[in-house]
């Protein structure tokens, strides 16, 4: 007779375990096989956030650990929140993060747009537009920075050849003024693609029989973009938001093989500042109340902005 | 507006986490805007009061 998978697990389990598990109830069951997870998330997530918020009442450096460790109730949160360096590094984080995210969903979903649309080399394209999100972002920091190599550099002469500048007149990552647009323009080039492609999940999602319905209605292709288009592919474009939104937030490695923060502190956002301060000036405490600090920010932003996704959603 | 105060009044979800909801994206706006020290200094405490808030209102009934 033909026996059933779980006919031959059951056989196959040694008495003793079988024995063990034969008296246990479907909610403890479950609770066995969830435990493992719950454990690891806790030892993983929750223990080192709650190490952390301890840490940033006192004075902790973790490079003096034989030092004695003073609780210094709020000082450190107070300190951060006065300091003017790091009120001009949230700034930075902001424009950067602002203009990051406003630039990949327009590129994003106008790709997305034509991509859509049925033609020759279609898959070709697709692929073509996705490398630079394949690319490690030590590598694309790398080679961005001889492209904008004032000399050398392609984006320069690409410049020059459009406007006619001299391609050596101006640096983009040694200029106060066009740093900060140097690594955005690094960020959108690559992660542009992955707005779109979630926005690409988003318009092939939608039936075409809803376009054929407005075609017989009469609607234009203008009001058929605004009244179906757009309200379908929203929850998908409100998630790549919050994806590129958090993502951007805490950006380093890229900014940091490019333009190093600099010049100065001008493009020096809040994670390469909290990294200077924890492992490069050894102020372990005070580092965590600043981490503390992102934390909350970042998740209440994501808290209000599930809920509108989920309220969008239900429309 | 009358609805909304009800709302808050009568300790529904949907009031209360819009309320939470401003004050999370005030706290983020004084966190990050370039015009006075004062509202930086003040905007953890408003995002924090927003995100507890948040926490607990979402336990409410609608």
């Amino acid at each position: 007779m033909l026996k059933s998978t779980v006919d031959r697990v059951a056989e196959a389990t040694p008495h003793v375990i079988a024995r063990r598990m034969h008296g246990l109830s479907d909610r403890a069951l479950a609770w066995l096989f969830v435990a493992p997870s719950i454990v690891l998330l806790l030892a993983v997530n929750i223990f080192p956030l709650i190490w952390t918020i301890r840490l940033s009442f006192t004075n902790f450096r973790v490079n003096r650990p034989n030092a004695e460790v003073d609780f210094v109730g709020l000082r450190n949160y107070a300190s951060i929140l006065s300091d003017r360096d790091i009120w001009l590094t949230m700034q930075a984080t902001a424009h950067f993060l602002i203009w990051t995210i406003v630039l990949q969903v327009l590129i994003g979903f106008s790709l997305a747009y034509l991509i859509n649309k049925k033609f020759r080399g279609n898959d070709l394209w697709t692929t073509i537009i996705v490398l630079p999100m394949m690319l490690s972002p030590a590598v694309v920091g790398n080679f961005w920075t001889f492209l904008y190599q004032p000399q050398i550099g392609l984006f320069n002469y690409a410049v020059g050849f459009l406007t006619g500048a001299d391609p050596s007149s101006f640096s983009m990552i040694g200029d106060v003024k066009l740093a900060p647009w140097a690594i955005i323009i690094v960020d959108t080039w690559m992660w542009t693609p992955f707005v779109m492609l979630i926005c690409l999940a988003g318009l092939r999602s939608i039936p075409p029989s809803i376009y054929e319905a407005a075609e017989c209605d009469r609607a234009s292709k203008w009001r058929q973009f605004w009244t179906i288009t757009i309200p379908l592919v929203l929850p998908f474009l409100m998630l790549a938001v919050l994806f590129r939104g958090i993502e951007n937030f805490k950006m380093f490695d890229l900014v940091v093989q490019l333009t190093g923060g600099g010049p100065g502190s001008i493009t020096e956002l809040t994670s390469i500042n909290l990294k200077r301060e924890a492992f490069e000036k050894w102020r372990t405490g005070y580092a965590s109340a600043y981490a503390v600090i992102l934390f909350v920010t970042v998740f209440g932003l994501a808290s209000i902005y599930v809920k509108a996704l989920n309220k969008v959603k239900q429309r | 507006m009358t609805r909304f105060f009800n709302g808050l009044l009568h300790f529904r979800r949907s009031a209360w986490e819009m309320l939470a909801s401003v004050l999370i994206a005030a706290g983020v706006v004084m966190l990050m805007q370039p015009f006075a020290l004062a509202l930086y200094s003040w905007s953890f405490v408003v995002t924090l009061l927003g995100t507890v808030m948040f926490i607990i209102v979402s336990h409410f009934p609608e």
